[in-house]
């Protein structure tokens, strides 16, 4: 990376959504939820989801959290993205979907702060839908996902 | 080097000992402030470690021929510079092992089993790292012993005040604290809590691996009964460590780790031990790492220990004070004459990932996380912290560098 490289990293999307969380917030009775910690940095993210009346279609998601610009931007990203989505859909979401729209270089440990809320998101639904929790989180195994 | 004691430490002329500083880091020369972490090696080292390699690199103690008892030497000598190092009464008391964590658990291990039970108590402190702390908890859990833990003040600073509260209601066995906090800096009073810690009938064991690189350390004056430093963070290789205990306390002792070297003889039977220091020293040494221990031992005592506390305590000093010019920053810790080189900070609203990272482009190299210390983040109410950590080569600009570079992170999460 370039000495100028942190301006890729902490470019102003991302900035503007550490700054400016989407969804962010607690829901009263959520139909489904999760918290995770990243032990490495201290980052924690939980997830609260509601289901529209059919059941499966993601009809409002709220997260709360600290931690690095990372960890709670790529959350906040993520709320915009999964919303009106299928449970079965997002539960099966690729992680290059996200960090595509995260959209910045990142080191393998930085990695896992930027994914953190997908996988918080997926337990969630997981609990609440028996979605399965795909391979891909196997490498992940330092976050805790509760 | 051309330093002596007397004189004052000249870190940029010492710089130049240490190879990694030849290479830029980001296009900006490297601000290594996370020494406390680990320490960069001077050319010293790593060149008796090739040469150890080169020409006296053999198995040692159980060769009869030439090359082995080079060897030996090697690692016997080196036992004795760590010997005088700490001013231990004999180099039968110098175990060398693969780092302080490694020396603390055999303490933990071999002491708190066979000596620990239901009524006894174990006390660590509130500001101790996860290496004096978790293989007590751990083992006075396992053999029933209550585990407790002595508190800090709002400086940062172990409250002395209640140590005999925390004594109530059972047997003081083990008392277990840094000399010198990882992520505060600060300096306890080992003398103090020793002395405590023997009128009880309790052992003190002292994690030393953030004393040692930059205070001189004697162990008779200190009056602990074991001392757990690492070589890695004293200019020395990484794979190197030492216990020190008392002869008397090391004799009683079962050994940790069992198999080669560590025995006297070795039947169907039954199996007895060797002599001190290898009854603890199980399988091959490190040879090699004793070596450049040694040699870090020699690097250091040439710029004289006085010397680097002096001169590192200046550095946490000014950095305090640069530090407090911005009203967005806090900092941790006791004031600078009662801490190490060591500083730890928060940066208002921006998480200590992202200050390291930033900074880690202009070149300065920072810690940011739990510092393996999360019962003092908790009493700090923070989950991390960045920390710069200080050592003989680290020069007052980049005390300047890492304000210059707090200022780029404010802007960039403005």
């Amino acid at each position: 990376m370039s000495s100028e490289g942190f301006e890729e990293l902490y470019r102003d999307v991302i900035l503007d959504h550490y700054k400016n969380p989407r969804g962010h917030g607690e829901m009263q009775k959520p139909d489904a939820q999760a918290d995770g910690v990243n032990p490495l940095c201290g980052d924690e993210v939980s997830i609260f989801v509601s289901f529209a009346e059919d059941g499966d279609t993601i009809e409002e998601v709220k997260f709360q959290g600290r931690g690095c610009a990372i960890s709670q931007a790529s959350t906040s990203m993520l709320t915009e993205m999964v919303k009106g989505r299928s449970a079965v859909a997002v539960a099966a979401m690729n992680r290059e979907e996200l960090l595509d729209e995260v959209g910045i270089p990142l080191t393998p440990v930085r990695l896992k702060c930027a994914l953190l809320g997908l996988g918080v998101l997926k337990v969630a639904l997981h609990r609440s839908k028996g979605t399965p929790l795909p391979e891909e989180w196997a490498g992940l195994e330092e976050l805790e996902l509760k | 080097m051309g330093v002596t004691t007397e004189a004052r430490l000249d870190a940029q002329k010492l710089r130049a000992d240490f190879p990694i500083f030849e290479q830029p880091m980001h296009g900006k020369p490297l601000a290594y402030l996370d020494s406390a972490a680990s320490s960069q090696k001077p050319r010293q080292v790593l060149d008796a470690m090739t040469a150890f390699y080169e020409t006296s690199y053999a198995n040692v103690h159980r060769g009869v021929y030439e090359l082995a008892e080079r060897a030996t030497e090697g690692l016997e000598a080196a036992r004795e510079k760590t010997r005088a190092f700490v001013n231990a009464p004999s180099a039968r008391e110098i175990v060398f092992l693969r780092n302080a964590t490694e020396a603390l658990n055999l303490v933990a291990y071999s002491w708190g089993f066979n000596n620990l039970g239901p009524g006894d108590l174990v006390l660590v402190t509130e500001l101790e790292h996860h290496s004096n702390y978790v293989p007590w908890q751990y083992v006075a859990g396992k053999t029933g012993a209550s585990f407790r833990m002595l508190p800090l003040d709002d400086q940062g600073e172990l409250r002395l005040d209640l140590l005999d509260e925390a004594a109530a209601g059972g047997d003081m066995k083990v008392v277990a604290t840094g000399l010198v906090s990882n992520s505060l800096g600060t300096v306890n009073q080992v003398e103090h809590l020793a002395r405590w810690a023997h009128e009880q009938g309790a052992i003190m064991v002292c994690d030393a691996a953030q004393a040692a690189p930059h205070r001189t350390l004697d162990v008779q004056a200190l009056g602990a009964d074991f001392i757990a430093v690492s070589g890695h963070k004293m200019c020395g290789p990484s794979g190197i460590g030492f216990l020190w205990g008392r002869s008397e306390l090391l004799e009683s002792m079962e050994p940790f780790l069992l198999g080669g070297h560590m025995i006297r003889k070795v039947g169907f039977e039954a199996t007895t031990w060797g002599e001190l220091p290898h009854k603890f020293e199980a399988g091959t040494s490190p040879m090699a790492e004793a070596v450049g221990l040694g040699a870090a031992i020699d690097y250091l005592s040439a710029v004289g220990m006085e010397a680097i506390e002096r001169y590192e305590q200046e550095l946490a000093g000014y950095a305090l004070e640069r530090l407090a010019e911005l009203p967005w920053v806090t900092s941790y810790g006791p004031p600078a004459e009662r801490r190490a080189g060591i500083v730890s900070f928060n940066v208002e609203g921006v998480h200590p990932h992202d200050v390291a990272q930033i900074l880690d482009h202009e070149g300065i190299a920072i810690r940011a996380g739990h510092h393996c210390c999360q019962p003092l983040m908790t009493k700090l109410g923070v989950t991390a912290t960045n920390r710069a950590s200080f050592y003989l080569y680290t020069e007052q600009s980049e005390v300047d560098r890492l304000v210059a570079g707090l200022h780029r992170v404010r802007e960039v999460f403005a």
